[in-house]
């Protein structure tokens, strides 16, 4: 077992409320963790301190060692900008750019990097497409608006946009709360086969897909980390009375 | 029951009554403004039937603006006003781009309200005041430290050639930016603001700077919004008068250096109307006022539209 992420003593603050207390977490690579919990417990803001993207939000803050392959993100010498073309993300609504075409929405990453050589470009925008099992059914509208797909197909190009960087964990925040169980259930097969090469940390409302995706699951309840272990482990036998009646439905 | 039920409905009853008022009385309001409107569009039509009739399309062709003989043609006019307008937006609209992405991306919270209330403050400048100062400071100072590099670096350029004597086209033009800043950067800011956060946030998760978020999420996404505003900012260029009558040099002439004087319609019709003392004198300057009203329409429509199209985009895909 080897830890991709480990989280040591995270807090976080919105302006004065404090919501995140004191988390520590390891986080397996190569694998699927899922963040349960009822709303508002912290879930998102946990996962956007992994990427740096809790402190875009005016007024938030964060503290405590956020270590990745060993470097703490939090680091004074760390941009937070290097942080996220390593750590990708997924959002919640499918929000790729409008008014660029699919191939740039793809390659959109890149070139912020600097890649300008159209073959490779193509060649990754291809790669990446198939790589989110998107590529059959755009092949021959590469050059259309990113609006034009379905919400399926739109969170399916924002995977593959991030994909596109090579980065090495992807974050899901609730990536399939708006989308038909059709959409869902290919976003649940492709980080199946995602995870063979990335670590992926989803964010779910949704337990039987966490019960489904995850090889490891963590429950959040205001703001703190209730419990964490093997999925199987936290559905079938969790150790807290909290986990349990959330799992069976008892609250959130 | 049957009591409750009937004062239930005397209620409803003087209510309707007092609805019906209130609606005519505020319909009349409303109805009023487009009736007012419509009389003018048509008075300006009537009145400038007798100039239509003699000089024909030709009075938008010709150059020549001759009282004594009583020969006119609005052509120095009509490129004076879109010359000047065009000059204007070209100083204004960096200027109102960066204001507005200063405001919206980069300012910190506590600075954006005063400062955009600053800006919208200058709007509120009366426009013969803006006109002394432009006469005054402006128009000497363009004279002496702007055009003399413009033509030393630039006068290969017909545009920079020629001799200056401070009230010139280009003054007009500094000028007429100044006055259509505040509209064009306070709309664009806007339309700024309501590009959603999501998309923001998926610039950044890719790994782009404060500045690459702008470029590829914020403005491509505002794009149409910032250029209506653009043109909202145009449609006032070309109806202002006073400040452009006072700086411009109310010379009818089509010249291709931006140091010679010109003239605009709004101009025309506001310095010589006391003067005109026949009558297709006076019924060309109102068809120069009826163009003008046209031109005007169709720009702030145009822009409007656009502006409204990005707004109600947004508010439909907002979650």
């Amino acid at each position: 077992m080897q830890n991709k992420i480990t989280v040591e003593n995270l807090n976080a603050w919105f302006g004065a409320k404090h919501v995140l207390h004191n988390i520590d977490i390891g986080i397996q690579k190569n694998g699927i963790t899922a963040i349960i919990g009822p709303s508002g417990c912290g879930k998102s803001t946990f996962i956007r301190c992994i990427n740096r993207m809790h402190e875009v939000v005016p007024k938030a803050k964060a503290s405590g060692k956020v270590m990745v392959d060993g470097t703490d993100i939090y680091d004074s010498d760390i941009d937070p900008v290097d942080i996220r073309r390593r750590i990708g993300m997924v959002f919640q609504k499918p929000n790729p750019f409008p008014t660029m075409s699919i191939h740039d929405n793809v390659v959109a990453g890149l070139k912020l990097s600097g890649v300008k050589d159209k073959k490779k470009l193509d060649h990754i925008a291809e790669e990446s497409l198939k790589k989110a099992a998107l590529w059959d059914e755009v092949k021959n509208d590469l050059n259309k608006s990113g609006a034009s797909l379905s919400g399926g197909q739109q969170q399916r190009l924002c995977i593959a946009r991030a994909l596109a960087v090579e980065p090495d964990v992807i974050l899901f925040d609730e990536p399939c709360s708006a989308l038909d169980p059709i959409s869902t259930s290919k976003i649940e097969d492709l980080m199946m086969e995602l995870k063979e090469k990335y670590t992926l940390v989803i964010v779910t409302h949704n337990m039987q897909q966490a019960a489904r995706v995850s090889d490891y699951t963590a429950f959040f309840l205001y703001g703190k980390l209730v419990e964490f272990g093997e999925t199987n482990q936290i559905f079938k036998k969790p150790k807290e009375k909290s986990t349990e009646d959330y799992i069976i439905g008892r609250f959130g | 029951m049957d009591r409750a039920k009937l004062s239930f409905f005397r209620i409803s009853r003087s209510k309707l009554s007092g609805d019906f008022i209130f609606e005519a009385v505020i319909g009349f309001f409303a109805l009023g403004i487009i009736i007012l409107a419509f009389l003018l569009f048509r008075e300006l039509f009537i009145g400038s039937a007798l100039s239509r009739d003699i000089f024909g399309v030709g009075f938008l062709t010709s150059s020549t603006w001759d009282p004594v003989a009583e020969v006119f043609g609005a052509l120095p006019f009509i490129f004076g006003t879109l010359v000047s307008s065009f000059l204007a937006l070209i100083i204004a609209v960096p200027f109102s781009l960066g204001i507005a992405i200063f405001l919206s991306e980069l300012a910190p919270e506590k600075l954006r309200t005063p400062l955009s209330f600053i800006i919208e403050l200058l709007a509120a400048i009366p426009s013969v005041i803006i006109g002394l100062w432009g006469i005054f400071i402006l128009a000497p100072f363009i004279r002496d430290y702007l055009a003399p590099p413009l033509s030393t670096y630039l006068g290969f350029l017909p545009l920079f050639q020629g001799p200056m004597y401070g009230l010139s086209m280009l003054t007009g033009g500094v000028i007429l930016a100044i006055m259509i800043i505040p509209i064009t950067s306070s709309v664009s800011r806007e339309v700024i603001m309501t590009v959603p956060t999501h998309q923001r946030e998926a610039a950044l998760a890719l790994g782009a700077t404060g500045w690459e978020t702008t470029r590829i999420a914020v403005l491509p996404y505002a794009r149409s919004g910032i250029f209506g505003a653009v043109i909202l900012g145009f449609g006032r260029a070309i109806g202002e008068t006073m400040a452009v009558t006072m700086v411009i040099g109310n010379s009818p002439r089509i010249s291709e250096s931006f140091f010679s004087p010109s003239y605009t319609m709004a101009s025309v019709i506001a310095n010589e109307f006391v003067e005109a003392t026949s009558k297709i004198y006076i019924s060309s300057l109102i068809e120069i006022g009826f163009l003008l009203l046209v031109i005007s329409f169709i720009i702030n429509i145009a822009a409007r539209i656009l502006v409204w199209k990005l707004l109600k985009v947004e508010g439909g895909g907002a979650t």
